[in-house]
């Protein structure tokens, strides 16, 4: 099998086309960028169509489109549990119950709602993690994709890094938070169009479902399961032996679908930022939801060619065969080596394109996060305070440049993982799910306070450090996987039930010590100061003169009914 | 914002649409190069749905001309 392919003259084409759009939206907005509202949250001026598909667009990035193929091959279709149990449920009580608080409250960032609601340190902390984190997962998009360029097109590493880091900082840098959303729109039709050929010819080949079907027994038969255990998503989740994620359906519920989706969805300020960035409080509101639409059938374009994948390599005859890498199967390759395998020139060119597109939305978005937070959370709370907005509208720019070159050196640092996906969970596990206990509570329960949320959230985050520290999944051979601290309490069957549960333990530690540390402090902040921010002390949101299907609750329950039957039709 | 995303959206998709679909048909009957698209034209028809798709922009886009604000 060939990994890597030679392109013609219309497939560069197609590519030079595609980076000339990018720039040129760019440019066509940098007339727009007045002050540093605009620059940084686009005005809020955008329609809600375009928030939403920007909120869905914006995390199919390298994570996502490399990432879920690979876990389609590697576990198949309980990877939809990443969609229907994950993303959605929280994407609703994002748009139903928190939204209002990020929206209405005149916060610029996650962070500043922190601010706000509790106090500087606890926005102090969750900025400058964020910070971290988002560096980190722009760098990782990098890396992917300079990797992809180096293997397939014999395109050197630190070349293909430096172009897609160009970009993307040209864009940004001209057109702010609205050109990396307006973009990400455009690159959610390219990767769209782009793979949804590889989908439908994937699944000529194979025979369709039936045939997909029939292959994967197969496949689940010789590793040891159920013929049905590639294609089920619930029915083998009655014991982590029973299915190839190794997990249980407590473990999918409580640590995927509760806090990791939560915490990542609700809290996550690289999403939410797009939903603040709409032109009306009903449509930032609607922003999640109407991304969910696309969002629950994204598994057909992303999980489905790692299923394929992996059933036409257990067939002989299909000439088809994934690289291997080590004694395992080089799974993060899928989607290149699909595209290879089917696409002649021409249609490649326009596979490729959508790759790139989706690693550029990745990191663009990423970038745009970070500068806010940056621009506003940490230069403007701690660096230089009393400055004019020309000032900080400046700053934003310069700091487009300094995140997209730490992003490099995060690239470089981004090695050595086989799966991409797994490091980044670890990550989300250990600064994410304590958040969404800080979040519940500073919204839902007037008494918390600033104390509190912010020794919970410390101790969420040394509760799931401790946790990844003392257990370590079955057959880990790096401390990077667990069990650091030296001496290995418990053994879990897959790094993915080792991940659920650290975020379960961060989740709980910090729930619990905010509680309690808010109980022995005094409430600083009086029921005056949190209107606007928590739930009890916020006046109902009227919608009286809005038809039923633009309102945000009748949407909700669709969105909810939909994935419902998604999830009983491949139970 | 005074840019409607569906003009540089369709614009792109006409342009790719055209470019595949006359490729698609200057190709059409090269058997060895369409062998691993299953004998598809692969080309031709992701570049109708493209120009399909652009077009659409680009028509819907003319409909509703600069919203107001």
């Amino acid at each position: 099998m060939e990994t890597s392919f030679t392109l013609g003259w219309i497939d560069y084409t197609i590519m030079l086309v595609y980076f000339v759009f990018v720039l040129g939206i760019g440019w066509t907005l940098k007339r727009y960028m007045k002050s540093s509202t605009d620059f940084l949250e686009a005005g809020r001026s955008i329609p809600a169509w375009i928030t939403g598909l920007a909120f869905i667009a914006t995390n199919l990035g390298a994570l996502e489109v490399i990432g879920m193929a690979a876990s389609g091959a590697k576990y198949g279709m309980a990877t939809v549990h990443f969609y229907w149990i994950g993303a959605i449920p929280a994407m609703i009580f994002l748009a139903i119950f928190m939204m209002p608080f990020y929206y209405g409250s005149k916060a610029r960032s996650v962070p500043e709602y922190l601010k706000l609601r509790f106090d500087e340190k606890t926005r102090g902390f969750n900025a400058f993690s964020f910070a971290v984190m988002t560096i980190f997962a722009s760098g990782i998009s990098m890396y992917a994709l300079a990797m992809l360029m180096e293997t397939l097109l014999g395109w050197d590493f630190d070349f293909s890094l430096l172009i897609s880091a160009v970009i993307v900082l040209v864009y940004v840098y001209l057109g702010g938070l609205t050109s990396a959303i307006y973009n990400e729109v455009l690159q959610f039709f390219l990767i769209v169009i782009g793979f949804t050929p590889l989908v439908i010819l994937g699944l000529i080949n194979i025979g369709g479902w039936e045939g997909l079907t029939e292959s994967l027994s197969d496949v689940a038969v010789r590793n040891g399961y159920e013929p049905g255990a590639w294609v089920n998503s619930w029915k083998y989740m009655d014991s982590p032996d029973s299915n190839p994620m190794g997990v249980k359906w407590f473990g999918v519920l409580m640590g995927l679908g509760f806090v990791l989706s939560f915490g990542y969805w609700c809290t996550n300020f690289l999403v939410v930022q797009r939903a603040m960035a709409a032109d009306s409080m009903a449509g930032a509101r609607k922003t999640p939801l109407i991304g969910a639409f696309p969002k629950m059938f994204l598994p057909a374009l992303v999980i489905i060619p790692g299923m394929i994948a992996i059933a036409l390599t257990a067939i002989p005859e299909s000439g088809f065969e994934l690289p291997l890498k080590g004694n395992s199967y080089d799974y993060d390759k899928v989607i290149p080596v699909l595209l290879g395998h089917y696409f002649p020139t021409g249609v490649l060119g326009l596979g490729l394109t959508a790759l790139m597109a989706s690693f550029m939305s990745g990191m663009a978005g990423n970038v745009t996060a970070f500068n806010t937070v940056w621009t506003y959370d940490i230069y403007q709370s701690y660096i230089n305070k009393k400055k004019s907005d020309r000032h900080y509208l400046r700053v934003g720019q310069l700091t487009t440049i300094f995140g997209v070159l730490v992003s490099i050196g995060a690239a470089y640092m981004a090695r050595s993982f086989n799966n991409v996906m797994d490091f980044l969970q670890l990550i989300f596990a250990f600064i994410n799910a304590p958040l969404f206990a800080t979040f519940l509570l500073g919204m839902f329960w007037k008494r918390s306070t600033g104390h509190g949320a912010f020794l919970g959230l410390v101790s969420g985050t040394l509760a799931a450090s401790l946790h990844h520290g003392l257990t370590a999944p079955a057959g880990a051979d790096t401390l990077i996987k667990g069990g650091w601290l030296g001496t290995v309490v418990h053994t879990y069957p897959s790094e993915m039930a080792q991940n659920f549960w650290t975020a379960i333990y961060a989740f709980s530690a910090a729930f619990i010590l905010t509680v309690i540390i808010s109980l022995m402090t005094k409430k600083l902040k009086s029921d005056e100061d949190l209107k606007g921010l928590v739930y009890s002390l916020t006046p109902r949101i009227r919608e009286e003169g809005i038809v039923w299907y633009k309102r945000p609750a009748p949407l909700a329950i669709i969105v909810g009914i939909v994935a419902i039957i998604l999830s009983l039709l491949f139970w | 914002m005074g840019l409607d995303i569906k003009v540089p959206i369709g614009l792109m998709f006409t342009i790719l649409g055209l470019l595949l679909t006359i490729f698609g048909l200057a190709t059409a009957g090269n058997t060895e190069m369409y062998h691993r698209s299953l004998d598809i034209n692969i080309n031709l028809w992701t570049g109708i749905a493209m120009l399909l798709i652009g077009v659409f922009m680009l028509a819907t886009s003319k409909i509703k001309p600069a919203k107001k604000e």
